[in-house]
């Protein structure tokens, strides 16, 4: 088979492309202006929308925030290309949702309002670990943010047929600066909506290709992985078996199970997904909310097994392969070979409107947790105006961040960004989870013990990624002439695996251990009484803004 | 609901007591035996699934019906096995949990009036 087009996927109309997400960005706008009328001020609005939010209503936003991008096109095109490796993965995505419904969401719930900093600090000393929560978040939310932006670069390039770098950067920017204008015209309440409205839009836009491609082999799914193992010539019949990815020695075996682990454990730690538990107003809405969210994100991810399985056999690897975004375009070819242009049209806009979306999540939680954490409560001790004050530095600080992600996607753009959202949930899993557990349920936990286990798990994550192979040292690749490494012609790694959860995440429960039992503080237990019978009990929940 | 108070409350309680009535136990005791087991369970069976796929890929890449083979079935049996885990938690947080945690709520929020 011959090379296909260089430039653009072949069949993708540029102008319809536009025009399609140009549609989606306006009637977003139209509903974030109108709910924003009806809007109080105060930080209560801006960060959880007064907690107004009911819970099939929050678990469809959970799945807009966390069906990313990379977990549309990333996993399909894993599907289409390494078939059974890549569906590991959507694997772990989901089963984590279960430590967040059994272990999270209700009591996190109870006993906070805004941020992560308000649980971890509830009965430890406030401005410290506050500090060190909102460290974390910002630190979680700007890989996750860098690596949606520079998607976004790869996105433009692949669906709007712009190969030049400076009207990419133009189009990252624009992207940018209509997500800023979502979070400060419509707070939580309108990057809610958008959120709902994108996921409806990206699980009913995969289950019709779904049924189509389903429909192509009569509705017998064995069918559609024969035809798959065909198209995939020589090493097609490695696409059902485990192993054609990670199976190739001993140490990618290591590697895919620490990556395993901190799917599993990272979900439950990240910062953007416990904020929308603060949206609701009870926790049993959280709980419905978690209940919604399973369901959908577990139906989605049935999707994209019939739809990486049905790239592979309908528009086959080699073409997967020579497009441009490899991997990711799996799921865009297969909807121009099944619906033709407009098809294509309606995915694209949906996977831009998955970006604009997860960004304005995580741009809302960086910025709430700067403001309330660290201004508010660290810099200011607490005396703050928070009706005004605090909502306006949220909102300069959401502008801030919304510049450096836009510098920072346009930086990164045509980088190795998979890692990205890899390290994002290692270090959800190593510094948040642990120390959010330890909260909830050590009653001897203390104050020294939250910071070792945050500060440990993060400087045990970062510095072990960056002597991963991910940024230096591997080989140079024969095919392209490069090293997939992030760093080309330089070998500083010493640490063998690409994922560094199987080390961090134990590392970072022992550390929290070890802070508690080694300081000579005591824990707080009116506080910890305090805390578990509001975390079990729900009592002195604030009322949510009816509206 | 009683108030549309949005400040948080910042009445002294004695939280303690609270902590050590039987009541208060027993909810605990309920929620923590039911959330640690199941916790272990699924984390066990998603890292048992892993470690095969990992380890054993020859076991699973038997094929049983047509193209479906081991693997693919465990996989399957992953979503099975979290949507079941959902709704049994669900069913034990409406029945077991619920009720005596807002009888709880409801006697603390009485005493406060």
């Amino acid at each position: 088979m011959s090379v296909l087009a260089q430039d653009g996927v072949e069949g993708s109309n540029p102008l319809l492309n536009i025009a399609i997400f140009g549609v989606f960005v306006v009637i977003t706008l139209v509903i974030v202006v109108r709910v924003s009328r009806r809007a109080s001020s105060g930080a209560s609005d801006f960060y959880t929308a007064g907690g107004g939010f009911s819970g099939p209503q929050n678990g469809v936003a959970i799945s807009g925030d966390y069906l990313s991008a990379a977990s549309f096109l990333g996993i399909a095109g894993a599907i289409a290309l390494n078939g059974y490796d890549g569906f590991l993965y959507s694997i772990g995505f989901l089963v984590a949702w279960l430590v967040a419904l059994l272990l999270v969401a209700e009591l996190l719930r109870n006993t906070g309002r805004f941020t992560l900093g308000d649980v971890l600090a509830f009965r430890m000393k406030q401005a410290p670990v506050r500090a060190a929560a909102a460290t974390s978040t910002l630190a979680v939310s700007f890989f996750y943010l860098l690596a949606q932006m520079a998607g976004a670069g790869g996105l433009i390039a692949l669906l709007l047929n712009i190969t030049d770098g400076f009207q990419q950067s133009v189009v990252i920017a624009v992207v940018g600066a209509i997500m800023i204008a979502y979070v400060l015209i419509g707070g939580m309440r309108g990057t809610t909506w958008v959120q709902i409205i994108k996921a409806v839009l990206l699980i009913v836009g995969a289950g019709v290709m779904t049924v189509w491609v389903l429909v192509l082999y009569g509705f017998n799914f064995s069918a559609l992985l024969g035809a798959a193992v065909e198209r995939g010539g020589e090493t097609g019949a490695a696409l059902l078996n485990p192993g054609k990815q990670y199976g190739v020695s001993s140490v990618s075996q290591l590697d895919f199970l620490s990556l395993g682990l901190a799917l599993v454990l990272g979900t439950a730690g990240l910062p953007h997904i416990l904020m929308r538990f603060y949206t609701v107003p009870t926790a049993k809405e959280a709980r419905r909310s978690v209940v919604w969210a399973i369901w959908l994100i577990g139906l989605f991810y049935l999707f994209t097994l019939v739809l990486g399985y049905g790239a592979g056999a309908l528009v086959g690897p080699e073409a997967i392969r020579a497009a441009p975004g490899g991997a990711n375009s799996a799921a865009p070819l297969l909807a121009y070979e099944l619906g033709g242009t407009l098809l294509l049209g309606i995915i694209a806009a949906v996977a831009f409107a998955t970006i604009l979306a997860v960004v304005a999540g995580l741009t809302i939680t960086a910025s709430a947790s700067f403001a309330h954490d660290i201004y508010a409560n660290v810099i200011k001790k607490g005396k703050i105006d928070e009706q005004h004050e605090e909502v306006r530095v949220a909102r300069i600080t959401a502008v801030v961040i919304g510049v450096v992600a836009i510098f920072g996607g346009i930086l990164a753009s045509g980088q190795n960004i998979a890692f990205l959202v890899a390290l994002a949930f290692a270090v959800a899993a190593s510094a948040n989870l642990p120390t959010i557990l330890y909260s909830l349920f050590w009653k001897r936990f203390n104050t020294s013990g939250a910071l070792w286990s945050i500060y440990g798990g993060l400087g045990i994550t970062v510095v072990l990624i960056v002597f991963s192979p991910v940024v230096s040292g591997k080989p140079v690749s024969a095919t392209t002439g490069k090293s997939p490494s992030m760093l080309q012609g330089v070998d500083f790694s010493w640490f063998p695996l690409d994922n560094p959860g199987i080390v961090s995440i134990p590392a970072s429960f022992l550390l929290g251990y070890l802070g508690t039992v080694l300081s000579k503080n005591k824990a707080d237990t009116k506080k910890y009484a305090e805390m578990e019978v509001r975390s079990l009990t729900g009592v002195g929940v604030e009322k949510s803004v009816v509206h | 609901m009683s108030t549309t108070d949005s400040s948080p409350p910042t009445e002294v309680r004695d939280w303690e007591a609270v902590q050590a009535t039987p009541e208060f136990q027993d909810l605990r005791r309920r929620l923590r035996n039911f959330v640690f087991p199941v916790a272990g369970l699924f984390l066990g069976w998603y890292v048992l699934y892993v470690l095969l796929a990992n380890y054993a890929s020859e076991f699973m890449s038997i094929k049983v019906l047509g193209n479906v083979n081991i693997g693919l079935i465990f996989g399957l049996l992953q979503f099975v096995s979290t949507f079941a885990i959902t709704a049994w938690y669900v069913r034990f947080a409406d029945k077991r949990f619920d009720p005596l945690a807002g009888k709880l709520r409801a006697e603390l929020e009485e005493d406060h009036k």
